[in-house]
């Protein structure tokens, strides 16, 4: 079973120390692609937290019968397997999200963060725990994307959660914000190059936050000696 | 037979490995096996709504979907691949068609279209299909974004005549967002040489024998 500090950790891990977005940068293929609204970021990041806490809880199940010499490949085959599998599920049982996910779901395959847990926690680890590391890596992930995607989505369009009709209905669409009315646009926003800059201010801020917190902790360190 | 010790492990490993590849293959293909009819039905539905953006379904009372020909690359299509054309028919009589064509000038890469006319040559509905324009700024072409496309719905060679089969910029009495023009222009001539493609196959559009009567 899984003690209260041990759930804690892993989430602090996941959503803090080891943010798969602004510490580990990695998967940054899909992050970057896909971080251009809100919508498409919550989307990918859920789609991404559900493969990976799927794909560890499996790696973490089948630790013991594999060598170590060839647990990449098996890993690679659990994961290709599993998201090919929930890509064709969908396909066919869940057609207008598929429609919306269809594209990014392939994409979650290339994200390296996945096989990484996999590897570097599932493959040493008790299924429940590799699945709520996963949870949390994955929810640390989606975070970050929903932040870098209202970061893009404002200044390049001026709006927020547009698209949202695509993966909640016809009915949602009123929850559409309009941030800035009449807003020109702002192109560079919404390109490739925006979601490098708008990551690299997140990754800037959360390092400034984090030389404040420690200094003030050497700070007090002084005082009290 | 006999294997030294690296030999075994080596052939317990390659073993381990074939037992995975063979679980994950057999799952891969239980899952295919059973969405593959469900995913092929919603397809097809999705192709047939498609059809029926650019083709009103009062059009036709034929089988839209099994008319699907083939159609050989064509200047005037813009094709340089086989391409797919679908003929609408009411009551046994030829009474319109989805033409496929791409606009190869463009800002950014083809520009794939879905292209209705109906029997007198009037267009019924124009769609893109697939597009790499600027998003933001020359994505305005897909129906989602803006409802651009649909001042071609009505129009035909003669409406407006060929020379106005252009952009207001250039002088014609198609509309182009200012800052872009490019991605409308290639739209716009791409759907002229469309209509003439029309013209010249016109007589050709039929549906094969084999459909005529539908079961």
């Amino acid at each position: 079973m899984i003690t209260l500090t041990e759930f804690r950790s892993l989430f602090h891990n996941g959503l803090i120390k080891q943010n798969t977005g602004l510490i580990q940068l990695l998967g940054l293929c899909p992050l970057l692609a896909i971080s251009n609204n809100v919508i498409n970021a919550l989307s990918l990041g859920i789609a991404t937290m559900l493969v990976m806490a799927a794909s560890s809880g499996a790696v973490s199940s089948v630790r013991h019968f594999v060598p170590n010499e060839i647990r990449i490949p098996v890993f690679v085959l659990i994961i290709a397997v599993l998201v090919t599998v929930i890509d064709l599920a969908m396909n066919a049982f869940v057609h207008p999200l598929y429609l919306v996910l269809g594209i990014f779901i392939p994409l979650i395959t290339t994200n390296c963060i996945v096989l990484a847990r996999a590897d570097a926690f599932a493959a040493k680890n008790h299924p429940l725990h590799s699945v709520i590391d996963a949870m949390a890596m994955g929810l640390g992930l989606t975070l970050v994307l929903v932040v870098l995607g209202a970061i893009r989505e404002i200044a390049g369009k001026g709006t927020l959660f547009s698209g949202i009709d695509l993966v909640f209905g016809e009915a949602s669409k009123s929850l559409v914000l309009h941030v800035l009315p009449n807003y020109q646009g702002f192109l560079l926003a919404v390109l490739p190059p925006g979601a490098f800059i708008a990551l690299g201010l997140l990754i800037a801020a959360n390092n400034w936050q984090k030389t404040r917190v420690e200094q003030r902790t050497r700070a007090a360190a002084l005082v009290h000696a | 037979m006999s294997f030294t010790i690296a030999g075994r492990n080596a052939l317990r490993t390659g073993t381990i490995l074939f037992v995975f590849a063979l679980v994950g293959t057999a799952l891969l293909a239980f899952t295919h096996d059973r969405t593959e009819p469900t995913i092929l039905r919603g397809q097809q539905a999705e192709k047939l709504a498609l059809l029926s953006q650019v083709l009103p379904a009062a059009l036709y009372d034929n089988d839209l979907l099994a008319s699907q020909q083939a159609v050989p690359p064509d200047d005037l299509l813009g094709t340089r691949q086989a391409s797919s054309l679908w003929v609408a028919q009411r009551g046994g009589a030829f009474s319109g068609v989805v033409l496929e064509a791409v606009a190869s000038d463009g800002y950014s890469g083809d520009i794939a279209l879905l292209i209705g006319i109906d029997a007198n040559g009037t267009v019924t509905g124009v769609r893109v299909t697939a597009h790499r324009e600027t998003p933001g700024l020359g994505d305005y072409i897909e129906r989602a974004k803006s409802p651009w496309i649909d001042q071609f719905v009505g129009k035909s060679l003669q409406n407006p005549e060929p020379k106005r089969w252009k952009v207001t910029k250039d002088g014609g009495a198609f509309d182009a967002r200012a800052g872009a023009t490019i991605t409308p222009r290639a739209v716009v001539k791409a759907v002229k040489s469309a209509l003439d493609y029309f013209a010249q196959h016109r007589a050709t559009f039929k549906v094969s024998p084999a459909q005529e009567t539908p079961p």
